[in-house]
């Protein structure tokens, strides 16, 4: 009993009961204002009614005083007193004793009033007593006259519509009552369980996830957007917890080393020549941290959201064609052909500084890992036009990187195991990961039979059609071409 | 203004020519030591602003030290400096509004940001704030020297010269044309458009990361080494048939054109 009691509580401290309280509430409200008005309207309705009789019946009854005299009115109001109906009658001489009529005596509530009202009466053939209007008629000094209708019925009529208002608006507070409770109570259940998802959330299982009903609407839309959130919560949370394990191992190595290079100068007996080798190689190491430290930080700021500041109009075709044009010297001294396919007129918005970067990184990661001066080795370039994404691609003839490892080498801070002894960040590949999400593009690692083939998509969005007269630097830019 | 305009350049599009830079003033060579600049250092951390006031004044420069934005602005106002270093953050008033109270004033003294925040829309805003250049945290002295430098001996762009020289090298930017001992010089687009720059900073030493900043309008990290293979095939095409070098290698900084020893 207790806990039905606890249970209708807590039901009723809720917001969706509260509402449904105030929305019946405020229901009842206007019905009695309508009702109440209703009633008002009808009861005036039926007073003049009643009144206009009593008026025309008292006009009659004076004519008759006057062309008859008084015997004549004690005639005509005995005649209609004896009528059944509603007609109520009193006449009495100026000493007050009744001459005729149905009433036995002027109503106590009438006595005084010159302007006649309601009284009540005990009629014969009833037990309770009934109600009436009266007034009193101005015939001379010698008589008194009081003409009346029992309104009895109209009361009980009034009664009746009295009750029936009640009655309705008590079920109607009670119906609504019990439907705003219900209806918490189905709201109270799925909050309940969104509560206890979220506590246990918090609590640091990360995997739970909110129950849905299947029935769609509302709180499913809710519930899906909550689980939505907490799925990318806990995607940056292991990406994060990812990340530090990662920078422990890659920070702290580069760091460990650098502090043995110092070390490894002090304790050299040659004296300030060692120092001066030691020096600068501290600084040679601390560059590398700095370079690792910077691609992280610009990893981190890429993933938290677009950089609106830096978006530029530019053919990428052109861009890309330039960029590994940069790099054309450096992999012939490598020993590679390098061949560059780019489409020309291929305008896209996007981060021109990042996507030199991307690209900087694929032409730099294939001259790393894949070996040149071989018969074949090669690296390709290329910008083009998937239908209606910009894409670009760098491929080379190297190991490759095997299927079931290409998810795993997008990753920040993963080096494959091939590659730990390579110089370099590790952070290449997921910048450019990165760069493509940046884009709401992607990157897919395919095979180049043999080798790697890196393809950068960037989303259609980022396409556009030619830089528009407004734009006029970068018309002024091919113009300089 | 010239390293500002054709960095503001690059985020426009597609104009990867640097805009016109700096006057070389054809009698620059050996100069250095009477080249002395006035440096304002604006850093709110004693350590950097010393070492950077120990290490100009090593190098022929003096440098005053301002310790926050209000301190740096009423001093960079009284307009005697020829280059401000101006870190972005700093108490009291930030370096970016600093800088943008000064270029208000009209104040066009060379600028450049400092800062550990590094990133592409970071520099743009530098840029856009009235800075001229800007260099992320943490830097090698020699790149900051670099800067400073360049913007500390940049005069305005009506002054720049249609013709350098450099010893018997000459770039004529009307006609494209370059001459070493009236021999004349096929350079490769992206080869005339280096070569201009360094014989625009003539006596100067230009970092690598300027070279690819103003020659390419790349503000990215090329990862491995990229610009010294273009440096000597250029240097290949002017120096390599000639008695004297006029391009040389400055050991942890990057190159310089002159003539004369390294």
């Amino acid at each position: 009993m207790t806990a039905l009691l606890e249970r209708v509580a807590k039901a009723a401290s809720t917001t969706a009961f509260g509402l449904s309280a105030a929305a019946v509430a405020f229901f009842l409200f206007a019905a009695a204002i309508v009702v109440g008005f209703l009633f008002w309207q009808t009861n005036n309705l039926l007073t003049h009614q009643v009144l206009g009789v009593l008026t025309a019946e008292a006009r009659i009854l004076s004519s008759e005083m006057k062309v008859g005299g008084r015997a004549k009115l004690a005639e005509t109001v005995g005649a209609m007193s004896r009528l059944q109906g509603t007609g109520l009658y009193y006449l009495a001489d100026d000493s007050g004793a009744k001459i005729a009529g149905n009433l036995n005596r002027i109503p106590p509530e009438l006595t005084n009033d010159p302007h006649g009202g309601v009284f009540s009466y005990q009629p014969a053939g009833d037990n309770a007593p009934h109600l009436a209007v009266a007034i009193p008629v101005n015939l001379g000094a010698d008589v008194r006259l009081i003409v009346g209708r029992d309104i009895e019925d109209q009361r009980a009529f009034a009664d009746s519509i009295r009750w029936a208002f009640l009655v309705g608006f008590g079920v109607l507070s009670i119906a609504g009552l019990l439907g705003g409770l219900a209806v918490s109570r189905l709201i109270l259940n799925r909050m309940d369980a969104i509560t206890s998802t979220s506590r246990s959330i918090m609590d640091g299982d990360l995997a739970r996830r909110i129950p849905m009903s299947g029935r769609g609407g509302e709180l499913d839309a809710l519930a899906q957007n909550l689980n939505q959130m907490l799925d990318r919560i806990e995607g940056l949370m292991s990406g994060l917890r990812e990340v530090s394990d990662n920078i422990a191992h890659d920070l702290k190595t580069p760091l460990n080393r650098l502090r043995n290079a110092a070390e490894a100068a002090l304790r050299d007996p040659r004296g300030g020549e060692a120092y001066r080798e030691g020096l600068e190689r501290t600084i040679e190491r601390a560059d590398e941290l700095i370079k690792t430290f910077n691609a992280l930080l610009l990893i981190a700021r890429l993933e938290a959201g677009p950089l609106e500041e830096s978006i530029e109009t530019f053919d990428l075709g052109r861009f890309v064609e330039d960029v590994a044009e940069l790099y054309s010297p450096a992999t012939e001294e490598a020993g590679f052909a390098l061949s560059i396919e780019a489409e020309k007129g291929v305008f896209v918005r996007a981060n021109r500084q990042l996507i030199g970067q991307a690209v900087a990184n694929l032409i730099d990661n294939a001259i790393k890992y894949s070996r040149g001066g071989e018969p074949g080795s090669a690296i390709t370039v290329r910008a083009y036009r998937d239908n209606s994404t910009p894409a670009i691609s760098v491929g080379d003839h190297g190991p490759g990187i095997a299927p079931e490892n290409r998810e795993r080498a997008l990753k920040r801070f993963v080096r494959l195991e091939a590659s730990r002894t390579l110089p370099g960040t590790g952070l290449g590949l997921s910048l450019v990961a990165a760069v493509a999400r940046l884009h709401h593009g992607e990157v897919r690692l395919e095979d180049n039979f043999p080798g790697l083939k890196v393809v950068v998509l960037l989303s259609p969005k980022c396409l556009v059609a030619a830089p528009g007269a407004d734009d006029s630097d970068v018309a002024a830019g091919i113009a300089a071409q | 203004m010239t390293s500002s305009s054709s960095s503001v350049n690059h985020t426009a599009g597609l104009s990867r020519r640097p805009a016109a830079g700096p006057l070389n003033r054809e009698s620059r060579e050996g100069q250095d030591q009477n080249n002395a600049m006035r440096v304002l250092v604006i850093e709110d951390d004693k350590e950097t602003a010393q070492f950077l006031q120990k290490s100009l004044k090593e190098n022929g420069h003096t440098a005053d030290l301002a310790a926050d934005g209000e301190a740096g602005l009423s001093l960079a106002s009284d307009g005697t400096y020829d280059v401000l270093i101006v870190d972005r953050m700093l108490p009291h008033l930030d370096g970016l509004s600093v800088i943008k109270s000064l270029r208000a004033q009209g104040d066009r003294t060379p600028a450049l940001i400092l800062s550990a925040l590094g990133e592409v829309d970071d520099r743009v805003k530098g840029l856009r704030a009235g800075g001229d250049d800007y260099l992320t945290k943490p830097y090698a002295y020699s790149e900051l020297l670099a800067r400073v430098e360049a913007l500390g001996r940049r005069t305005a762009p009506e002054e720049q010269q249609t013709r350098y020289a450099v010893g018997d090298l000459v770039l004529d930017r009307l006609s494209h044309r370059v001459t070493r001992g009236g021999e004349h010089i096929l350079l490769q687009p992206r080869e005339y458009r280096l070569l201009e720059y360094l014989m625009q900073h003539a006596g100067q030493v230009v970092t690598r990361t300027m070279l690819l900043e103003h020659v390419w309008d790349y503000h990215f990290d090329p990862q491995t080494n990229v610009i010294d293979v273009h440096v000597s095939r250029l240097r290949a095409k002017i120096d390599k048939n000639f008695d004297k070098p006029l391009l040389h290698t400055v050991r942890g900084a990057g190159y310089t054109i002159r003539d004369g020893p390294a």
